[in-house]
């Protein structure tokens, strides 16, 4: 009898002891990573407040990337581009990197035309968003869901 | 020292958009990747890159780590008069590259 209960004991402690290590490892190796949340605190404190409108804006992205290092992205905004009507700048956000804010780009009336277009890495399957500003303070903005078959930010480092 | 690919057309005609596209070797380290012994690799990347036309701002761009080792950027401008495009590209560590092109317009 006395032994029996010290075996039940010794289990439900053991027990207890590995549930709370497995937990801790969870939580130590969740990687550092955006949340849908983080992306839209990332886009606010850039943008302001004023409202986000869908439309005018091109993202342009390949849906099934074979390399997140490397992931080509253009942005193309449908803007005359005159003194009075051009785009003043363009934002990207992500959802799943590490940092939500991957580049703003400034333009003006001497870009002639609105188009972008640069590198970018991602570190996951996710949602990209660009963001576009014009010259009356409205902003306007595309988004894209790409899959991603290796990911950014993992290759071992140095 | 890094080295810059800058494509930018030589001739152009007055008025004419033409296209800039620009290529900067540099690792763009992130700052979150861990060395095999565990220690983070300090972030090191480009942040600010600025074009002037004739000493004039025409584009400009902040970038994140989430930019490409190597980041290559395209933009276009409007060809106003002859003279010289200078590229600037400033980032972590004090790096600091300036490249410029000449164009003739017509």
């Amino acid at each position: 009898m006395e032994r029996h209960t010290s075996r039940r004991e010794f289990l439900l402690a053991a027990g207890g002891v590995a549930a709370g290590v497995g937990l801790g490892a969870v939580i130590a190796v969740e990687p550092a990573r955006a949340t849908p949340i983080a992306t839209q605190e990332a886009i606010r404190k850039v943008v302001g407040s004023a409202r986000i409108n869908p439309g005018k804006v091109k993202l342009e992205l390949p849906p099934l990337i074979e390399n997140g290092n490397t992931v080509p992205l253009a942005v193309t905004v449908d803007s005359p581009m005159t003194e009075a009507n051009h785009v003043r700048a363009v934002h990207v956000f992500t959802e799943k990197n590490p940092q939500p804010y991957v580049v703003s780009f400034h333009l003006g009336p001497r870009a002639g035309r609105a188009r972008v277009a640069t590198r970018v890495r991602l570190a996951n399957s996710q949602s990209v968003v660009a963001i576009c500003e014009l010259s009356d303070g409205t902003l306007w903005s595309d988004s894209a869901d790409v899959v991603v078959t290796l990911a950014a930010c993992l290759e071992d480092g140095i | 020292m890094a080295s810059a690919l800058i494509n930018v057309p030589a001739r152009a005609k007055r008025g004419e958009v033409i296209e800039i596209k620009t290529l900067i070797s540099h690792p763009m380290e992130t700052g979150f990747r861990r060395t095999q012994v565990g220690a983070l690799i300090p972030r090191n990347i480009i942040r600010g890159f600025v074009c002037t036309y004739n000493g004039t701002e025409v584009f400009r761009a902040e970038l994140h780590p989430a930019i490409a080792a190597n980041p290559f950027i395209v933009f276009s401008t409007v060809a106003t008069e002859s003279g010289t495009l200078v590229f600037h590209w400033t980032g972590d560590n004090g790096f600091s590259v300036t490249e410029s092109a000449a164009i003739t317009v017509e």
